[in-house]
């Protein structure tokens, strides 16, 4: 990954997609959240979905997911040390997110496709050699329908030490 | 079965406790969120987190499970359109003990739906030191009460 100071923003990086099968909605709503409409496809039909549906936090893992797998499979990037000799950024824990939506049902056999849009940076008084990075992130369905959003945050390293202003919070 | 009316600001309740495995976090972590931190106990120690400790999505599925088994399997839940925020305030340990503390704080009637009504919640998910980990403000979509049942009395 890029430094912190050098993450440009409103750039949006394609996360690929992930078919969300009868049997991998199931699975994950077996173990977290067996409401019937996540894990019965006779009950489900039953229910005011209409039909079997993944659970919220599967369609947000397989955010997760795809966005390591993107983040690896990127050429090897050139990211220069940092004078100190530290090494390029991998990515940092994240301390949470905001705005999550569940904008329509992922049925059984849809692919959801994801996208990341770098969105603002935040200096930390408190962390000077890291930044948090928030993302609006979108999951889309094989129609083109927006079905999933949030805005997501993450810590990554800054190549020098932030030098609060005493304009700064 | 609980339905929307039986549910009104302030209505709280907390879930039964359960310990988080090793195995648990790291089988999540292999599949969703594979990151050093949430794999493997040597490179976690060495990681900003300190030890190994659970996604925080897991963090997320592991509430959703002990509010299901607690409200969600007697009530007429439908679905949620959403959380307007999450916060990880500490990382989940392997081998920590966690509940969740649910407290609803609004509900209103559905305009489009007669039949439903969306209720706002708080969970806030502790460890074995009484430590918040996670907290999260939410919305569920609930069933209306039908004619003839009963009010459910205490949550």
């Amino acid at each position: 990954m890029a430094w912190f100071e050098d993450i440009k923003l409103g750039e949006t990086l394609e996360l690929g997609s992930h078919i969300f099968t009868a049997e991998d909605i199931i699975r994950f709503a077996e173990k977290y959240d067996p409401q019937p409409f996540h894990t019965d496809p006779e009950a489900a039909k039953e229910s005011h979905f209409g039909g079997l549906v993944a659970a919220g936090w599967h369609i947000a893992a397989v955010w997760m997911k795809l966005m390591l797998e993107t983040r690896k499979n990127q050429p090897e990037e050139k990211t220069p040390p940092a004078p100190d000799g530290r090494a390029a950024p991998r990515g940092g824990p994240s301390p949470g997110f905001f705005d999550l939506k569940w904008i329509k049902p992922v049925r059984a056999g849809d692919t959801i496709s994801y996208r990341a849009t770098t969105m603002e940076k935040v200096n930390l008084k408190s962390r000077p050699y890291q930044g948090i990075l928030k993302s609006f992130n979108e999951g889309f369905n094989q129609d083109g329908t927006l079905v999933f959003s949030f805005i997501g945050q993450g810590l990554v390293e800054r190549r020098e030490p932030f030098q609060a202003q005493t304009s700064d919070l | 079965m609980i339905y929307w009316e039986d549910v009104t600001p302030g209505t709280s309740f907390i879930t039964a406790a359960r310990t988080i495995s090793k195995a648990e976090i790291i089988e999540f972590a292999s599949e969703y969120d594979a990151q050093p931190f949430h794999l493997d106990e040597e490179a976690a120690k060495n990681s900003i987190l300190g030890g190994l400790c659970a996604s925080g999505w897991h963090s997320c599925a592991i509430a959703m499970r002990l509010v299901y088994d607690r409200f969600h399997i007697n009530a007429a839940t439908q679905g949620s359109p959403g959380i307007t925020e999450c916060r990880w305030k500490k990382p989940l340990y392997a081998g920590e003990t966690v509940k969740v503390k649910v407290t609803c704080i609004d509900a209103r009637p559905s305009e489009s739906r007669p039949t439903m009504g969306l209720t706002n919640w708080t969970w806030e998910m502790t460890n074995d030191d009484g430590k918040t980990i996670m907290t999260t403000e939410s919305w569920l979509m609930m069933g209306r009460r039908p004619e003839g049942a009963k009010p459910v009395g205490e949550i």
